[in-house]
């Protein structure tokens, strides 16, 4: 999906004031400057098991403890990790304590590996080496990122936007990929597999093909493959590419994200807040792990979905619809800081305001377009109602309607399709069914309203459009007045209902503030200075 | 009223329903017939198949109309009452508020070797459970997640430092009744601490654990599978409102008190 397309449809749906919005972006900057400083400054488990992924270490011990972790528990536990997990492992291997990375991994966890900091010219064997061992890695990344691209060459994108993007979530996998490819069938151009609940709170990634999950799928490479492997036989069936989408969130984040990588999954979710607020995860953690997390994404070609729907469950759609413009600017910061492009930006926003206020639907268009006119050529993804679906089917499904109407007429990128049943059932193949006769019959017969669809300048959708982003700037600014920024923001509660201290939450354990030698080849080729 | 009664559509006793469903076979006569058979198995007599579309080669979605020759008895309707109120999270903020006039402090662990904090988090996180928000939405509560792998004196010793009104333990790993030795072990330590409705309330659930077992392990309520946080919120409400022998259901205070102010 180009831009450019969406760039010449919306140009001049929303006139917004181009100082307000030059004002918005320089504000999301400086409050996200220091973050990014401070994602520089440290390093984390995560970002150092990722790193020995893409080197290729792969397996878990008996117990299912990935070699990762223990290649890295051991590491922390001898020399630190401050100067990062290569140069200690790699020295190791050049030293000849094992022949390759799986063997050192099981010699650690056994105690019988002896690591040291490397120093002056013994450094630079082990540099070198590791170097060589990461550029394979991100060379496999490249290989898959081009292998997407002769794919869709082939067999082509789907005609029009949006793309339709479905869910699937039984907890085995072998059961997700006739339903993901039944779902590719019936017109899904995005297949997501959602994640068993609690996943994004381990601090392991599992290992291997799952069977059993609470209300979703394990995040695994073998699910990864599997999953990419049936998407492509039914992309040459149906001749589309039909995309693969999970979930880089939670403590493993980076992993995950280079799992994805190496894999040639499409989209990741991906939020830099959402982790923090939601699931309580440390927020320094949180923004190291995205940080690296984004640098993979972007090599990888992956587009990245952000969570902003998620404030809309907590808070008010309309009182809170300000905080959802404010984190696409931040999540748009910080992904393009990491390296993603535009094209790769999929910031959320949701239909969640409560059906019985007023005037509710032109509140959602202003807001839809908004977010449209703010990041004209991202794909923006549009979540359908979650909180309003009340058990009534029929009323949902006419909700739903009005949210495919709602995302045509303001030329959204993704449309993750909404089911009359959210809330009472997981989707039966009834319900998909209907979903999609919904969204082809609103595309069908409303789609091209996004020609004529021209809100007057000083009408109610415009100026409400203005008013969020009003807000939005007095949000940011109310977070520049904190002594520490964003992370005091997050601490007192100002984002969301949640207050989330910057020494608190999970994970912070597994921060580490890295050493003046600090050493990690991934991150330097991703960083594109290396 | 009569205490037999039939479905309505548009006329007293015309016994109306609606219905639909999916067969597993393709589209076509037989089809049709296949779900008249099913109607008229579930009693609806005449059974109108008003619309039947093919999903994909080998599904069928139908709708179907008609009267259904069953007869509702209202004699014999017997509904189990959940011993508390349901609250919605304002409703339940605002008992916390009259009740204590303080936030309500609970500290919740998964205890013993159980690494599994899913249920314990989703009753918990905002994220929360089956489309409801956890109590870390609730402004009235004070949330205290120990995580996993905590031990029962380390449980004390907490729900003692944040004068927990409440104690949530959540056990899933179930081999040799791990659950239900290590509950034990949990209530015998919280009652040398606190006597008899004193001290925290304590609550442990899981996927294996059956409701009516409360007494018999020592703790003040066991929750099951499908719990809610609204649930635990409820009870939790009313478990310390029946502790202060007053109704937490009373009606509502001043209609200002509704206002929810910033926490």
């Amino acid at each position: 999906m180009t831009g450019t397309q969406h760039t010449q449809q919306t140009a001049h749906l929303l006139p917004l004031d181009p100082e307000l919005v030059r004002r918005a972006r320089a504000l999301a900057a400086e409050v996200g400057a220091p973050i990014v400083d401070l994602a520089r400054r440290h390093t984390t488990v995560s970002v150092e098991r990722a790193t020995l992924r893409l080197a290729g270490l792969t397996g878990a011990d008996a117990e299912g403890s990935p070699w990762v972790n223990r290649l890295v528990d051991a590491v922390r536990g001898e020399v630190g990790l401050e100067h990062g997990v290569t140069l200690p492992v790699w020295d190791a291997l050049v030293r000849g304590e094992a022949e390759d990375l799986a063997t050192l991994a099981q010699k650690a966890a056994a105690g019988s590996v002896r690591f040291r900091l490397p120093e002056g010219s013994d450094a630079e064997p082990a540099r070198r080496a590791a170097r060589t061992a990461l550029e394979l890695g991100i060379g496999r990344i490249d290989a898959r990122r081009r292998e997407r691209e002769a794919l869709v060459g082939e067999l082509g994108d789907p005609e029009r936007t949006p793309w339709i993007y479905l869910i699937v979530a039984t907890g085995d996998i072998y059961e997700d990929i006739p339903q993901a490819q039944a779902a590719a069938r019936e017109g899904a151009d995005i297949i997501a597999v959602i994640r068993s609940t609690g996943q994004s709170l381990l601090d392991y990634v599992p290992e291997g093909a799952t069977r059993e999950g609470y209300a979703g799928t394990y995040a695994t490479q073998e699910n990864f493959r599997l999953m990419r492997a049936a998407l492509d036989e039914t992309s040459r069936e149906l001749g589309r590419y039909v995309r693969l989408t999970n979930y880089a969130s939670g403590l493993c984040m980076p992993e995950i994200a280079a799992l994805a990588g190496l894999e040639r999954l499409d989209m990741m979710l991906n939020d830099s807040m959402y982790g923090i607020l939601f699931r309580d995860i440390n927020p320094v953690r949180t923004f190291v792990d995205q940080r690296f997390s984004r640098q993979v994404h972007a090599r990888a070609g992956i587009i990245i979905n952000t969570g902003e729907d998620n404030y809309l469950t907590t808070a008010d759609a309309v009182e809170a619809a300000h905080t959802v413009t404010t984190s696409q600017l931040l999540n748009e910061f910080f992904a393009k800081e990491a390296g993603l492009e535009d094209w790769q930006l999929g910031l959320g926003h949701a239909f969640e305001i409560d059906p019985d206020v007023k005037d509710s639907f032109r509140l959602e268009l202003a807001h839809a377009l908004l977010a449209r006119q703010l990041f004209p050529d991202a794909p923006l993804k549009w979540m359908p109602p979650t909180r309003h679906m009340t058990g009534d089917v029929f009323r949902g499904y006419l909700l739903d309607a009005f949210f495919n109407l709602a995302g045509m007429l303001t030329g959204q990128g993704i449309l993750l399709v909404g089911m009359m049943t959210e809330g009472v059932v997981t989707p039966w193949l009834s319900d998909r069914d209907l979903a999609l006769q919904n969204v082809r019959y609103v595309r069908d017969a409303a789609g091209g309203l996004v020609e004529d669809f021209r809100p007057p300048p000083d009408g109610f959708i415009a100026r409400r459009a203005h008013q969020v982003l009003g807000e939005s700037v007095e949000l940011l600014e109310r977070i520049l007045r904190h002594e520490h920024g964003l992370l005091d923001s997050i601490a007192d509660g100002t984002f969301g209902l949640m207050r989330r201290p910057a020494d608190g939450g999970r994970g912070l354990d597994g921060v580490v503030e890295k050493a003046d030698g600090y050493t990690n080849p991934a991150a330097e080729l991703l960083e594109g200075d290396g | 009223m009569s205490a037999l009664m039939r479905p309505y559509g548009d006329t007293t006793g015309d016994g109306m329903v609606q219905l639909s469903f999916t067969l597993p076979m393709p589209h076509g006569k037989k089809a049709e017939g296949a779900a008249q058979q099913l109607a008229r198995k579930m009693g609806i007599e005449p059974a109108m198949v008003v619309h039947a579309k093919p999903i994909g080669p080998s599904f069928t979605f139908f709708v179907v109309y008609g009267s259904v020759s069953h007869l509702v008895d209202l004699d014999e309707v017997k509904v189990v009452e959940r011993e508390y109120p349901l609250l919605s999270p304002k409703e339940t903020n605002l008992a916390i508020r009259t009740l204590l006039r303080r936030r309500m402090v609970v500290v919740g662990a998964c205890i013993g070797t159980d690494a599994h904090t899913v249920g314990i988090d989703a009753i918990l996180n905002i994220k929360g459970f089956a489309g409801e928000k956890g109590l870390e939405y609730y402004r009235e509560i004070k949330v205290v997640n120990l995580g996993a792998q905590v031990s029962v004196p380390d449980l004390l010793a907490a729900a003692r430092a944040e004068q927990a009104d409440a104690v949530l333990v959540s056990q899933v790993v179930t081999q040799r009744e791990a659950h239900l030795r290590n509950t034990r072990e949990l209530a015998t330590a919280f009652r040398q601490e606190w006597a008899e409705g004193e001290g925290p309330v304590l609550v442990v659930g899981g996927p294996r654990f059956d409701e009516a077992m409360a007494g018999e392990l020592g703790v003040d309520r066991v929750f099951a599978k499908g719990t809610t946080p609204a649930d635990v919120a409820s009870y939790l409400v009313h478990a310390l409102a029946a502790r202060r022998g007053v109704d937490p259901t009373a009606p509502a205070p001043a209609a200002e008190e509704l206002q929810e102010e910033p926490a």
